[in-house]
């Protein structure tokens, strides 16, 4: 029985890794640009879609398909930070959500329009393997799928941390006059955060075709799971998103056993609503 | 009280809302079904636009979870009418009553930790969803098989138990939208009215001057929430059944706010006008587009069309409308639209 757990929870954490990805692109761009990017899931679903083309086209595995859809995702994000977000920079919240909202419609419809309703998805050479760690059962697609989550993550850290490119961009979101004063070029710099939170939820997206299929309707509730990840580790907080997403991993494989699964999501906004009032800055967030 | 409605209303003003009110009221007799239901649907997007209008255009709170209020509102009155027949004349004290509550509730628990702003609004969102999934288990209820009223014909006027025509359907809804203005217009030169918009300005400035701002919040989203349970009365018994997948989508909150933010946040007419302006202008997009018989199509010029009113136009239409008829000064308009575009 308690092998049984511990499988369950296991699994659990390596789909959170790769929710925490998906998440990190939306924190990546809230904590820089200062956007809640409401069409995230929408563009989560084309990355998804995109991958399940190539993968069935082409016969590649859904990890080799990731680099393309990722810089695919990326030229898409800076485009729309450059030619439409920028503009409605200065509007108040309500107009920059309604903005996003609407663009996450025309992106559903779009997805509908050029795939159909009907769900697809990828056959993989290795779908039903596993591996044994003593009494312990992994998916072979589940252990692939979280590694590749935290591989791209731990790339993304280290750009953030070392790189020039990275550290002016972490200077854009703790101070955007400072950057404007010491002769940043903000507009290209939240241009090109935007296309790298694009590029992460390209990757989860490619990612996430390994555990389930597409179709056009997944878009908002993955942006609601994002918000509620980023929420629970801290708006604007990369670890934290990371770690919000296997918290919200392990709730959802704990619900899903301990009540029924459909209530997974039931708890897992509940999670957020406490953490929402006992610690509104997240987990691991600041106090703004 | 009818002397501060009615103070600083340029006349002509009064005259235009006489003759666009006289319009309505005679509109049933000059349109036929399809045109009829497609006005029903303008004016329930008027109130409840209204209704959510309240909360961000006056108080500053953006409320993303407007679909709750609705549907908690519609859920009260529609299960004490199935269950154990309550006619919804009495039923709606309930739908209020309870709408009110998880207004205060979200309000009380986000305003005693000083939740603003972007988490306000996702915590509407989480609340809202947590609603949806919760009634979506609830057997009792319908659960996700929904719930359906009895129909009991489509003709006269059972106003008590809300079983009627829909012409039943557009007066009542008429009444309602003339009543919110009213309300909405009364509060606005109210005490309160203006403890709101100072709080929306400048919450730190407005505390330091006396202003119980906690208050004062939560008599918004209290007020408000209340106003969109009632709309959800109609909404049960308008449309004679219930799924939590549909009244307590994001996208139904969505469709709400639409013509409120089309129309002008913090003015007075706007929302009317936006929805006015918007149901016919969906309803003519599905028309054109129903031929291609390609699904998504609707959508996606919808998305469009309101992406391409908010980057040309992020006041929303009305305040500019209001200046070139003259009618600047109706619910103070052009003044609030233009604090809140210079932000």
């Amino acid at each position: 029985m308690p092998a049984t757990y511990a499988n369950i929870l296991i699994s659990g954490a390596l789909a959170g890794l790769i929710y925490g990805l998906s998440a990190l692109g939306l924190s990546v761009i809230f904590g820089v640009v200062r956007i809640v990017n409401f069409a995230h899931g929408e563009m989560m679903v084309g990355a998804m879609f995109l991958t399940t083309l190539m993968v069935n086209a082409l016969g590649l595995d859904p990890l080799l398909c990731l680099p393309v859809v990722a810089a695919v995702l990326f030229v898409f994000g800076y485009l729309l930070q450059r030619f439409l977000i920028e503009r409605v920079a200065h509007l108040p919240d309500h107009m920059q959500f309604l903005l996003m909202a609407a663009l996450a419609t025309t992106l559903t419809a779009a997805w509908l329009m050029i795939f159909g309703p009907e769900t697809r998805g990828v056959r993989l050479s290795y779908g039903y393997d596993s591996y044994e760690v003593g009494p312990l059962i992994l998916d072979k697609t589940r252990v692939f799928a979280a590694a590749a989550a935290l591989v791209v993550a731990g790339l993304l850290f280290a750009f953030f941390r070392w790189s020039a490119t990275g550290k002016a961009i972490r200077a854009c979101g703790d101070n955007h006059t400072g950057a404007l004063v010491v002769g940043l070029d903000v507009r290209k710099l939240y241009a090109l955060t935007f296309g790298i939170g694009a590029m992460c939820l390209g990757a989860a997206g490619a990612i996430m075709v390994m555990l389930i299929d597409t179709q056009p309707y997944l878009g908002p509730q993955y942006t609601l799971l994002a918000f509620v990840i980023v929420i629970l580790g801290g708006l604007g907080s990369m670890a934290g998103a990371m770690l919000g997403g296997l918290v919200i991993g392990f709730s959802e494989a704990l619900a899903g056993v301990l009540f029924q699964p459909s209530l997974k999501s039931a708890f897992s906004f509940a999670l957020l609503i406490v953490i929402l009032l006992v610690r509104p800055q997240g987990l691991l967030g600041k106090r703004a | 009280m009818i002397e501060t409605m009615l103070a600083g209303a340029p006349r002509r003003a009064l005259v235009a809302l006489a003759l666009l009110l006289s319009a309505l009221v005679a509109a049933p007799l000059f349109v036929n079904a399809y045109a009829l239901s497609v006005l029903i649907l303008a004016l329930y997007y008027a109130y409840t636009g209204q209704a959510w209008n309240m909360m961000i255009g006056f108080a500053g709170l953006l409320s993303l979870g407007e679909a709750m209020f609705v549907g908690l509102g519609a859920y009260a009155s529609a299960g004490l009418f199935q269950k154990f027949g309550v006619p919804p004349v009495l039923g709606l004290f309930l739908s209020v009553a309870v709408s009110a509550a998880a207004g205060a509730a979200v309000g009380w628990l986000a305003f005693r930790f000083d939740i603003n702003g972007v988490y306000f609004a996702l915590l509407t969102i989480a609340f809202s969803e947590f609603t949806r999934i919760l009634v979506d288990n609830w057997a009792y209820l319908g659960g996700s098989e929904g719930l359906f009223l009895h129909v009991s014909g489509l003709a006269g006027w059972d106003i008590v138990n809300l079983r009627g025509s829909p012409v039943m359907f557009y007066y009542v809804l008429l009444a309602m939208t003339s009543g919110m203005f009213l309300l909405c217009r009364y509060l606005l030169a109210s005490r309160l009215g203006y403890y709101w918009r100072a709080i929306r300005e400048d919450q730190d400035a407005a505390r330091s001057l006396g202003v119980d701002v906690f208050a004062c919040k939560m008599a918004a989203v209290t007020i408000s929430s209340g106003a969109a349970g009632l709309a959800g009365v109609v909404y049960a018994f308008y449309y004679n059944n219930l799924f939590p997948e549909t009244a307590f989508a994001l996208s139904h909150s969505i469709d709400m706010l639409l013509g409120a933010v089309v129309g002008g946040v913090g003015t007075l007419f706007g929302p009317i006008f936006g929805a006015l302006l918007l149901t016919p202008l969906g309803e003519a997009l599905t028309a054109a587009t129903d031929g291609l018989r390609l699904p998504g199509v609707k959508q996606f010029f919808w998305g469009v069309v309101v992406a391409a009113i908010v980057l040309a136009r992020p006041t929303g239409l009305w305040p500019m409308i209001a200046g070139a008829l003259g009618l600047d000064k109706v619910g103070l308009d052009k003044v609030d639209a233009d604090e809140k575009s210079g932000r």
